[in-house]
């Protein structure tokens, strides 16, 4: 066998490990993003889609955030504007967290209809770009 | 000073436009009154910026409020440091900052260009022409960042605080100074397409201008990770946020650059490569700006969505299609002079190098990309996670880390068993010991335990040839062995130093590898009230709460918390993370309240404190504490790497040498094709 041909062995050995990589993760780890109108009819259609994991992004209903600080837990309400999900989250959220703003929250929808969230991330407008005030 | 600044861009438009035109006219004419023509706009181009520049710091310094700008991001109270670094603290000034260093750096390339790379001037003149011109004109079109509001507000809306940062000052602007760069060597590849010039002088040219970006690039990645460290308040560093991966993707494809360009010098191998290699970077720093701007992809730290994303989406199209068909109609010039002869030959290392950096390179962006990309196939909308980018890359890191030390050992062309064997045996002893140690050590994370031994097999490879070559001057000359030391350095700056940055980069793999053993912990405190943690090392930390203090300072009202850290029971000092709330002149606040974490970083693990917030206004406290081990490692490695790229960017010295003698050699391999 000449170089040339090892090479390309090689060369498809290092491609296709990439390739495999990527199928293989997005298959285990990849996550849905979903608004809460999308999780409801997902919900609707697949009644097993619960304990799943995956990212909701929306608004945070205003006024619904209620913070226990004493137990670091944190509930409050998510919308697109049609469908509302319940989230409760243990930990401290982000600096840019209130009850105005985006936020995509990471976690699982449990049977009870509350999405138990793991990571809640506030959406800021940007690093550079001052957030408006609403 | 706006009118003296929207004229300048106009100014700065039309000498771009011109620049162009005479540039391409005078580059396949020859005509030098064009040519001196497209030459001289350039320089204009960067004057008129350059007071377009000044016109906008002084309305900061001069708090014109009601330029919309000035009062966006600058307030009477902020720091002159800041007030300065608000040039680019916002979109449209970021894209002025652009356009000025990139006819900055066009100018310096017309200045400093040698002798015999000349010819490649007026396509670079025209070049750096059209990329500024566009910039200028996203400008005038879209984010003037001269526009003035209807009134004018008494104080502006201050600086965001977690851009009030030292880090932050640094880190944009070497980021930005990164991918500007990016477009000399870019606009020298399109000049060596256009003048039908391919042999190796072009990469020759613009040796110096891609180890400049790559270093900039380095530095200002680093950076961003510190920044993201000290002021985010997260306890980590890198989170494959797609802005992050924007960064990281340039620098990965530059990498590839800087160590195939190698192979096409000695030995006239992967022409078609390198050229698509700086066209690709040069496209990747546009597309991370298309990215960053458009929120097109949903990011925690997605820009306000404006019009400007829509402008580099289609200059993205445009030059990319352009600079393609120019490509693939010189594909039949770029013929390779020589054939690879040895799988185990440096070549075939190399090469395998290069298709792993752009494999993760292409990995990250279809990650970043994947949300939209998966919407348009299934209808749902899927994301990477940082668990997926993470799965996918360590195990692709971790060859390339392989490779790092293999590299430098095989011989060009064929490499012998005697030969194999002289090289492999210390390097793979130090892995192999390395490992022992670790498991002895009682380190079970399969992932750690690989990026630390590959990290001392990389370390045993370096010293070995730093102590060959030492030997070897000792030997011959009689030199004493730290001025052997010093003599082979500066001799071949090039080789010495990329081993200096090899070892950086085994100093930040066996940093990422720490953070496997990550360990935290929140709790509600009153004074006096402590909580524990054990560390991966074995040791227990005690933290103990002893109050809360609020005061004001320069332009924000502080409340601090004080721990202190007893280390198995001794105390070893204090932590004081911080809650801020940003004021304005008036006391009023501004932005929502930001963390302050405190960090104690010692050689083996940092302690990160942050403060929650205050139970409704007592001296009780909610915190997070976090072990990160070895995070110290990434900025002293950064540091590293930054000083190997300086070292083998050096003017003078050895280089001239080194310079002469590959060109010689590349020359000949020309003459036999």
């Amino acid at each position: 066998m000449n170089a040339g041909t090892k090479f390309i062995i090689g060369a498809v050995v290092i491609v296709g490990s990439v390739g495999w990589l990527m199928a293989s993760g997005i298959k285990e780890t990849g996550q849905y993003f979903l608004t809460p109108s999308e999780l409801s009819r997902k919900v609707a259609t697949d009644p097993s889609f619960y304990n799943v994991g995956m990212k909701v992004g929306a608004h945070v209903v205003p006024g619904s955030v209620v913070r226990e600080v004493a137990t670091q837990t944190l509930t409050f309400r998510v919308t697109d504007g049609s469908a509302i999900y319940p989230v409760t989250f243990h930990g401290l959220p982000p600096d840019t967290f209130t009850d105005s703003v985006e936020v995509v929250v990471e976690g699982r929808l449990q049977a009870d209809g509350v999405i138990h969230a793991t990571n809640v991330l506030a959406k800021c407008g940007s690093r550079y770009e001052a957030v408006p005030k609403a | 000073m706006t009118l003296l600044g929207g004229s300048a861009l106009w100014i700065a438009f039309l000498l771009g436009v011109w620049g162009a035109i005479a540039g391409f006219a005078g580059g396949r004419t020859g005509r030098p009154d064009l040519q001196r023509s497209a030459r001289h706009a350039v320089f204009a181009m960067c004057a008129a910026l350059l007071t377009a520049v000044f016109s906008l710091e002084w309305a900061l310094f001069h708090h014109d409020f009601n330029i919309e700008y000035v009062a966006a991001y600058t307030s009477r109270n902020l720091p002159t440091f800041y007030t300065w670094s608000a040039l680019y603290a916002g979109q449209k000034g970021s894209l002025l900052f652009w356009a000025t260093v990139l006819t900055l750096f066009g100018s310096l390339a017309q200045l400093l260009t040698a002798g015999r790379h000349r010819v490649y001037l007026p396509y670079v003149a025209a070049v750096t022409a059209v990329v500024a011109a566009f910039f200028v004109c996203v400008m005038l079109f879209a984010a003037n960042p001269f526009e003035r509001l209807p009134y004018t507000p008494v104080d502006g809306r201050g600086l965001n605080p977690q851009l009030q940062n030292p880090g932050m000052v640094f880190h944009p602007p070497m980021l930005y100074l990164g991918y500007i760069s990016i477009t000399i060597p870019f606009a020298f590849a399109m000049a060596a397409l256009l003048s039908k010039r391919l042999d190796a002088d072009w990469l020759i040219a613009i040796r110096k201008w891609t180890l400049l970006s790559w270093l900039f690039l380095s530095v200002g990645i680093c950076l961003g990770m510190w920044w993201a460290y000290v002021e985010l308040g997260w306890g980590g560093y890198w989170a494959w946020d797609p802005v992050e991966n924007a960064s990281l993707l340039p620098w990965l494809t530059m990498t590839a650059f800087l160590h195939s360009v190698m192979i096409q010098e000695k030995r006239g191998m992967l022409k078609k490569w390198n050229l698509a290699l700086i066209i690709g970077s040069w496209l990747l720093s546009i597309l991370g700006t298309f990215i960053t701007r458009s929120g097109v992809i949903s990011s925690v730290h997605s820009f306000t969505q404006s019009p400007v994303g829509y402008f580099f989406l289609a200059f993205l199209v445009l030059a990319g299609s352009a600079s393609f068909t120019l490509y693939a109609k010189r594909l039949p010039l770029l013929a390779t002079e020589t054939r690879l002869e040895s799988m185990v030959s440096r070549e075939a290392s190399f090469f395998f190098n290069n298709l792993l950096l752009v494999g993760i390179a292409f990995s990250v962006l279809f990650g970043t990309l994947f949300p939209i990309l998966s919407e348009l196939v299934t209808g749902a909308k899927t994301t990477f996670s940082t668990t997926t980018f993470n799965r996918v890359n360590i195990p692709l890191g971790l060859a390339l880390l392989v490779l790092t030390g293999i590299g430098p050992l095989i011989a060009w062309r064929r490499a012998s068993i005697p030969n194999l064997k002289r090289q492999f045996v210390a390097p793979l002893t130090g892995g192999a010991l390395a490992l022992l140690m670790l498991l002895a050590g009682g380190m079970r994370d399969l992932w750690a335990l690989l990026a630390i031994s590959f990290g001392a097999f990389v370390t045993v490879t370096v010293a070995q040839e730093f102590w060959r070559g030492v030997r070897a001057r000792h030997r011959q000359y009689g030199e004493a062995w730290l001025l052997a030391l010093g003599r082979l350095v500066a001799r071949n700056r090039r080789r010495y130093g990329g081993y200096v940055v090899h070892i950086g980069i085994v100093m930040l793999f066996v940093a990422f590898s720490g953070m496997a053993f990550k360990t935290e912990t929140e709790a509600t405190l009153r004074p006096g009230e402590s909580v524990t943690l054990k560390s991966p090392y074995g040791w227990t930390y005690t933290f103990t709460h002893l109050g809360v203090s609020q005061y004001d300072a320069l332009n924000r009202q502080v409340t601090a918390a004080t721990v202190e850290v007893r280390r198995d029971g001794r105390k070893i000092g204090l932590l004081s993370p911080e809650k801020r709330q940003h004021v304005d002149a008036f006391n009023r606040p501004t932005f929502d309240p930001s963390t302050e974490p405190s960090i104690m970083s010692m050689l083996r693990e940092d302690l990160y404190g942050v403060l929650g917030g205050v139970v409704n206004g007592t001296e009780q406290a909610v915190f997070r504490f976090t072990i990160n081990p070895l995070v110290w490692w990434v900025w002293y490695g950064g540091m590293v790497v930054a000083l190997g790229g300086l070292l083998v960017m050096w003017p003078g010295g050895g280089m001239p040498a080194t310079k002469r003698s590959q060109a010689g050699y590349a020359v000949r391999l020309v003459g036999q094709a």
